[in-house]
């Protein structure tokens, strides 16, 4: 067992426990902190597949800007433990049969899909560094992004005329 | 065996180092306050901290125990966990930081060069950012744990004025990464080591990275999450005992690693400015020593300015904090990334 297996098995556990923790918290001020781990671990796995851009800004964008809104929304409409609306125990069992069948639709399409013969390339392959991934964005598949950039304008713009006073 | 493939050596090194920046960023922060007083006493011309012992040089200390011995206040109505973690949250997030920066020329020996930076990755300086962003979460989680309005109004000002200046700071940073073609810190410190400091063609830039830097560290005139007029005490009204003292010293921290990454981006990190150092031909640890002393003098100049400015400029509105951020510095930021880019096409760099 090398560093990154122990470091592969301690990210799993890591990922699944706190998403776990983060559906099951009552407190939604504790789902956004356990959804923030998950993101590091994450971010972690990224950094053995020796993509180092996305690991970062997986932890800057998600981290650090979103999970920010979330917390601010939050706090500021006094969500906790008494406020948080309980479903009934149908609904909760409608939720499990739904997402278990889900499940079995997941591995049903993946177990033909002949994953189990590819081996993550880990901590080899450079394009996930940040020089490669730009050239790579900025040659090849530059109409899409900047076809996805306007978007992201178009976006900012709905946001301001919606935030604008009448 | 399970562990046998790890090298012990790199680990070791890497610890050792680790260790002797922490103590040194703890041993800075402290007598950042002390200076912090001292200046402000010259400012307004008094004498400041002289008690303990020569020039009141122990204060810190003083200061310190004091914060250990004082009673430690938990509301009954907060939420324990979380107001535990609070603290810790900020005191990590401003450590953290300082693993990218390089502190010294590497010591090269026979067997190898022994750099004086924890991690030179290739992300570099957007390792800084990513941990900035997270250092919101210290605040914010410490601020409405405490279940307290006025510490809730602090947390969500600190996070919304942290969000904010996030963005110009890094356009302004864009402009520095255009000329050095790469996020390494050591890369760029070469960079400038070669062509001159980032500050003389980037000084809009410089100017633009050290405002956000101010209001990154919640320093006066950005000091909004700690408006004692409007907010008591700000988002750690509720703290007492070193808790409070882990808030406190986190800003100091903070400080200190802000002017570290100032100087390694527009001052020319650990460079000697006009000379040439490599014909000097000293010994490689001494070498080290003086390039570790320049960076800590530009260090403790940007500390001087900070704490300057603190005692100069009054406190902006929270309407003119957001008024300066979004209108002014974002588009400033912008030009300033298109006139780089611009004159750089131009001169076919």
């Amino acid at each position: 067992m090398n560093i990154i297996q122990i470091l592969f098995w301690f990210l799993s556990v890591v990922a699944i426990f706190s998403a776990l923790m983060v559906i099951t918290s009552k407190n939604p001020v504790y789902s956004v902190l356990w959804l923030i781990v998950t993101f590091f671990a994450i971010s972690g796995h990224y950094i053995l597949l020796n993509a180092q851009f996305l690991a970062i800004v997986n932890i800057i964008v998600y981290a650090g800007a979103i999970m920010v809104l979330f917390l601010f929304v939050i706090m500021l409409m006094n969500l906790n433990k008494e406020t948080e609306p309980q479903k009934n125990r149908w609904l909760k069992m409608a939720g499990a049969v739904a997402g278990g069948c889900l499940l079995l639709v997941f591995v049903a399409a993946l177990k033909g899909a002949g994953l189990k013969d590819q081996e993550a390339m880990v901590n080899e392959g450079d394009i996930g560094l940040i020089k490669n991934l730009g050239k790579e964005l900025f040659t090849t598949y530059v109409v899409p992004f900047e076809i996805s950039s306007i978007l992201f304008l178009s976006a900012m713009v709905g946001a301001v005329v919606i935030g604008k006073k009448e | 065996m399970f562990f046998l493939s790890i090298d012990i050596w790199l680990i070791l090194e890497k610890a050792i180092l680790i260790a002797c920046i922490i103590g040194l960023s703890f041993f800075i922060a402290m007598y950042t306050t002390y200076a912090e007083r001292k200046v402000a006493g010259w400012l307004q011309d008094r004498h400041g901290p002289n008690r303990a012992g020569p020039f009141g040089i122990f204060q810190p200390l003083a200061d310190g125990g004091k914060l250990f011995f004082k009673e430690e206040i938990i509301p009954l109505a907060s939420n324990k966990v979380l107001f535990l973690l609070g603290p810790g949250l900020a005191m990590i997030t401003a450590l953290v930081t300082s693993t990218v920066i390089p502190w010294g020329a590497p010591i090269v020996t026979e067997k190898g060069s022994i750099p004086l930076q924890v991690a030179d990755v290739d992300m570099g300086i957007l390792i800084v950012f990513s941990v900035v962003s997270v250092g919101v979460y210290g605040i914010m989680i410490g601020g409405w744990a405490s279940n307290n309005k006025f510490s809730l109004i602090a947390a969500i000002r600190g996070a919304s004025q942290m969000v904010s200046y996030e963005l110009p700071m890094g356009l302004a940073l864009i402009a520095v990464l255009f000329m050095t073609g790469s996020l390494k810190m050591s890369e760029i410190v070469a960079n400038q080591a070669a062509n001159g400091w980032h500050i003389i063609y980037q000084p809009l830039g410089f100017i633009i990275f050290f405002v956000c830097a101010l209001a990154e560290c919640n320093r006066t005139p950005f000091d909004l999450p700690e408006a004692e007029n409007e907010l008591n005490f700000g988002y750690h009204q509720e703290y007492s005992s070193m808790k409070l003292g882990f808030y406190l010293f986190a800003e100091y921290i903070n400080m200190f690693v802000s002017s570290a990454v100032i100087a390694t981006l527009f001052l020319g990190g650990y460079d000697i400015p006009f000379v040439n150092e490599a014909s000097w031909k000293l010994e490689p640890w001494l070498m080290s020593l003086i390039s570790f002393s320049v960076l800590m003098a530009k260090i403790s100049f940007l500390l001087f300015v900070f704490i300057w400015i603190r005692w100069t400029i009054p406190r902006f509105r929270y309407d003119q904090l957001m008024n300066l951020g979004w209108k002014k510095l974002i588009p400033l930021a912008l030009l300033n990334m298109i006139i780089t880019a611009a004159v750089m096409l131009w001169l076919n760099k």
